[in-house]
C-alpha cells in the first residue's frame, strides 16, 4: 500500500468498502494494490518518450541531420569545393575541425554539405518508390487478371541486388543526383509493391470493405477512402527502411564512382576520395562514415519505433 | 398463382469456389459451398438461415449481395433478376439490400468517423441535399438505433461492441433498404447485448417493414425474432418451416440434432439429446446420396445412394429426408 498515490489508495479503500458490503473477498482486497502495477503520472511528452524511446531518439537524430542539411551554410562552413593545395591533408584542428583532404578542401564543410545529398536521395527515393510501389501494388491487388504477371516482373526485379541494378542504370545515364534517385527508386519500389499488394488483398476481404461495396461505393472511392488510409501505416514503416537503404546505396554508388558527380560533395564520394590516404590520414574517411552510420541508424530506429507503435502485435513488450 | 410476389426469391443458387493447385495454378477441385439453395422472403418477414460453421450460410448472404458472381441459379428482388445484372444497374439496386456483419470490430473502417461511415451510403445513392441535410439524416439514423447524436464525430474504436453493431445497423438502414442481411449479426456479442440488438432489430422491423435474412448458427437466438427458419447442411437446405412448426414438429434428423443442442434453462428437465458423431464432411468432397448420411443416427441404405429432395411434408413445411416417405413417417423419437 505504501507505493500508491493518494488517488489509488482512495480507489482501493472504496473497493474495500464495496467488498465489505457484500461480505466477500475480505482476505484478497488489501493485496490488490500491490499486485497491480502503479501507473506513474507523466506529462504528454515524457510519456511519449517513455513509451516510444526509439521514435524519440531516431526522430531527434533525423531532425538534427535535416537541420544540418538546411543550415549547412551557416554552420561556420566554407566553400566545400574551394581548392587550396597549400593547405592539403591538414590534421583536424581548431581551424579545420575535420582536417582537409588532399586537395585542401575543408572536410568539415564537405561533410556538412554532403548531408544534403544523402538526405535528399534517401527521402526522394523513399517517396518515389512508395508512390510507384503503391500504384503497382494497388493495381496488382485489385485487377486480379494481371496480378500474376505484374508480381512475377516484381520478383524478377527483386532478384537483382539493388546495388547492381542501380550501377547498371547509372551506366546508361549521366551521373547526377536526379539519376541516382531514379536508379535507386527503380531498384527499391518492387518491395513496396509487394507489401501494398499483400495489404490490399487482406483489406479487400475486410467486412467494412464488403459493406462499402454493398452500399454502392465505387471502386476508386473504396481505394481512396477504405484501402489507402489503412495501407499508410505499413507503408510509412517500409518507407523509412527504404530511405535508410537508399542512403547506403547512394554512398556505395558514389564510393565506386557511379553515383553523385565528384563536384557535388556527398558522404560516398568524400570517402572515395579519402580512400587512397586511408592509412596515413584516416579522418577523411572517418568523419563522413560516422555521419552516414548515425543517419542510417537514426532512420532505422525511427522505422522500428513506428512499426512497434503502429502495429502493436509486432511490438516486443515486457 | 396471383399471390403477391415475394420480396426476394432465391432459385437453385450455387456457389462453387475453385481450388487452384499444382505448378500452373490450374483448377484441381471445387469447394461446393452452396449447392442448390431455393427460398424466398416476403416483405417484412424474417427468415433465419441456420447451420453449423462451413455449411455455406454466409456464402448465401454474400451471393445475394453480389459480393461475388454466382456459379449458377437465379436471384430475384421484387421480381427483377439481380444475379446477372450489369454493374452500373446493380449499384442502384444495392440500395435495397443491405448487410450487417458479425464482427463489430472489422465491419467499421477504423479510420473513418461515424459521421462519414453513415454518410457514405447516403452520398453514394444521392440521398442527401447539401451538408446540413446530410448531417440531419445521419443524426436521424443515430436516433433510429438509439445512439446519442453527438457520437457522430467519434471514431469506431471509441464504442463498445454492442454500440458498434448499432452503428453497423444504422449504416444498413441508411439507404432505406427493404431487406437487411444479418450475417451472424449478434453472434459476437455477449448475452445481454445480444438481447438488446435483437430487440432493436425487431423494433426496426415493425417500424420500417424491413425484411430480414438472419444468418445464425444459434437456434436459441433465432427463436426470438424469426418468422420462418431454413436449416442448412453442407450447402443445401435440409428443412424449411415456420418457427412454430420447426421448433415443435421438425422432421429432419439434422434439425432435431440442432434442436436438442439448444440449452434449456431448467436443470431438472430430462431431454433426449441427439449427439452427432464426427464433423461436417468436407464441402470439397461432399458425401454421395444424402449429405447428412455420414452422421445421421437413422441412416439406411437408400440415404447412401440417393439424394433426398426438398419436398413439402405439410403446408409451408419442407424437408429433405427419405424418412418422410416411410409410411407413418415419424419414426423419429420426439425431442420433447
Amino acid at each position: 500500500m505504501s507505493a500508491t498515490t493518494p488517488d489509488r489508495a482512495g480507489f482501493a479503500a472504496r473497493a474495500f468498502e464495496n467488498r465489505d458490503l457484500d461480505g466477500l473477498h475480505h482476505a484478497a482486497a488489501p493485496d490488490l494494490p500491490g499486485i497491480l502495477p502503479v501507473p506513474k503520472e507523466r506529462g504528454r511528452i515524457t510519456g511519449f518518450i517513455y513509451r516510444h524511446p526509439t521514435i524519440f531518439v531516431g526522430g531527434l537524430l533525423v531532425g538534427l541531420m535535416i537541420a544540418i542539411a538546411i543550415f549547412a551554410p551557416y554552420l561556420d562552413t566554407r566553400d566545400p569545393t574551394a581548392l587550396a593545395p597549400a593547405r592539403r591533408t591538414r590534421e583536424p584542428s581548431a581551424l579545420y575541425w575535420f582536417g582537409t583532404d588532399m586537395l585542401g578542401r575543408d572536410v568539415y564543410s564537405r561533410v556538412m554539405y554532403g548531408s544534403r545529398v544523402s538526405l535528399m536521395v534517401g527521402f526522394s527515393v523513399a517517396f518515389c518508390a512508395s508512390i510507384l510501389g503503391t500504384f503497382i501494388g494497388l493495381i496488382a491487388g485489385f485487377v486480379r487478371q494481371i496480378d500474376a504477371v505484374v508480381m512475377r516482373v516484381m520478383d524478377g526485379l527483386m532478384s537483382i541486388p539493388p546495388i547492381l541494378l542501380a550501377i547498371a542504370l547509372m551506366a546508361l545515364t549521366r551521373a547526377s543526383v536526379q539519376n541516382v534517385i531514379v536508379a535507386i527508386s527503380i531498384a527499391e519500389f518492387p518491395r513496396v509493391s509487394r507489401l501494398v499488394r499483400g495489404v490490399v488483398l487482406s483489406l479487400r476481404e475486410q467486412p467494412y470493405v464488403e459493406a462499402a461495396i454493398a452500399s454502392g461505393t465505387r471502386v476508386p472511392v473504396i481505394i481512396w477512402k477504405h484501402i489507402l488510409p489503412n495501407t499508410l501505416a505499413p507503408l510509412m514503416v517500409q518507407a523509412t527502411f527504404i530511405c535508410a537503404s537508399a542512403m547506403i546505396t547512394e554512398a556505395t554508388l558514389s564510393f565506386i564512382g557511379a553515383g553523385t558527380p565528384p563536384i557535388i560533395p556527398s558522404w560516398g564520394n568524400i570517402m572515395a576520395e579519402g580512400r587512397a590516404l586511408w592509412q596515413v590520414k584516416p579522418y577523411i574517411v572517418f568523419f563522413p562514415a560516422i555521419f552516414l552510420s548515425i543517419t542510417v541508424l537514426a532512420v532505422n530506429l525511427l522505422g522500428d519505433g513506428l512499426r512497434d507503435a503502429l502495429d502493436p502485435r509486432l511490438a516486443k513488450r515486457l | 398463382m396471383i399471390a403477391e410476389r415475394p420480396l426476394l426469391e432465391v432459385n437453385a443458387l450455387k456457389k462453387h469456389f475453385p481450388i487452384h493447385g499444382g505448378l500452373l495454378g490450374q483448377v484441381t477441385g471445387n469447394v461446393y459451398a452452396v449447392d442448390g439453395v431455393t427460398f424466398d422472403i416476403r416483405r417484412g418477414e424474417t427468415l433465419s438461415l441456420v447451420g453449423e460453421s462451413g455449411c455455406g450460410k454466409s456464402t448465401v448472404g454474400k451471393a445475394i449481395l453480389r459480393l461475388f458472381k454466382l456459379t449458377d441459379g437465379e436471384v430475384y428482388l421484387d421480381g427483377e433478376r439481380i444475379d446477372n445484372m450489369l454493374a452500373s444497374k446493380l449499384r442502384m439496386m444495392r440500395k435495397r439490400v443491405q448487410v450487417v456483419f458479425q464482427d463489430p470490430f472489422s465491419s467499421l473502417n477504423p479510420r473513418m468517423k461515424v459521421r462519414d461511415i453513415l454518410a457514405e451510403p447516403l452520398i453514394n445513392f444521392g440521398m442527401a441535399h447539401g451538408r446540413r441535410d446530410l448531417t440531419a439524416r445521419v443524426e436521424a439514423l443515430m436516433d433510429k438505433v438509439r445512439l446519442p447524436r453527438d457520437a457522430i464525430n467519434r471514431f469506431p474504436h471509441e464504442f463498445s461492441g454492442g454500440q458498434r453493431q448499432r452503428i453497423g445497423i444504422a449504416r444498413a438502414l441508411a439507404p432505406g433498404a427493404d431487406l437487411i442481411i444479418c450475417d451472424e449479426a449478434v453472434s459476437a456479442l455477449d448475452v445481454s447485448v445480444k438481447a438488446q440488438i435483437i430487440n432493436l432489430l425487431a423494433d426496426l422491423q415493425d417500424e420500417l417493414g424491413l425484411a430480414l435474412l438472419f444468418i445464425s448458427h444459434d437456434l436459441a437466438t433465432v427463436e426470438h425474432l424469426t418468422h420462418r427458419v431454413a436449416v442448412m447442411y453442407l450447402g443445401k437446405i435440409v428443412e424449411l418451416a415456420d418457427r412454430r412448426t420447426l421448433f415443435a414438429e421438425s422432421h429432419h434428423p439434422y434439425t432435431r440434432a440442432l434442436l436438442s443442442a439448444v440449452p434449456v434453462p431448467d436443470p431438472t428437465a430430462k431431454r433426449q439429446r441427439i449427439i452427432l458423431k464426427g464433423d461436417v464432411p468436407s464441402p470439397i468432397n461432399p458425401p454421395s446420396g444424402c449429405r447428412f448420411h455420414t452422421r445421421c443416427p437413422f441412416v439406411f441404405d437408400r440415404c447412401r445412394s440417393e439424394e433426398p429432395v426438398l419436398r413439402p411434408v405439410s403446408n409451408g413445411h419442407l424437408s429433405a429426408c427419405h424418412l418422410d416417405e416411410v409410411p407413418g413417417g415419424q419414426v423419429l423419437p420426439t425431442a420433447a
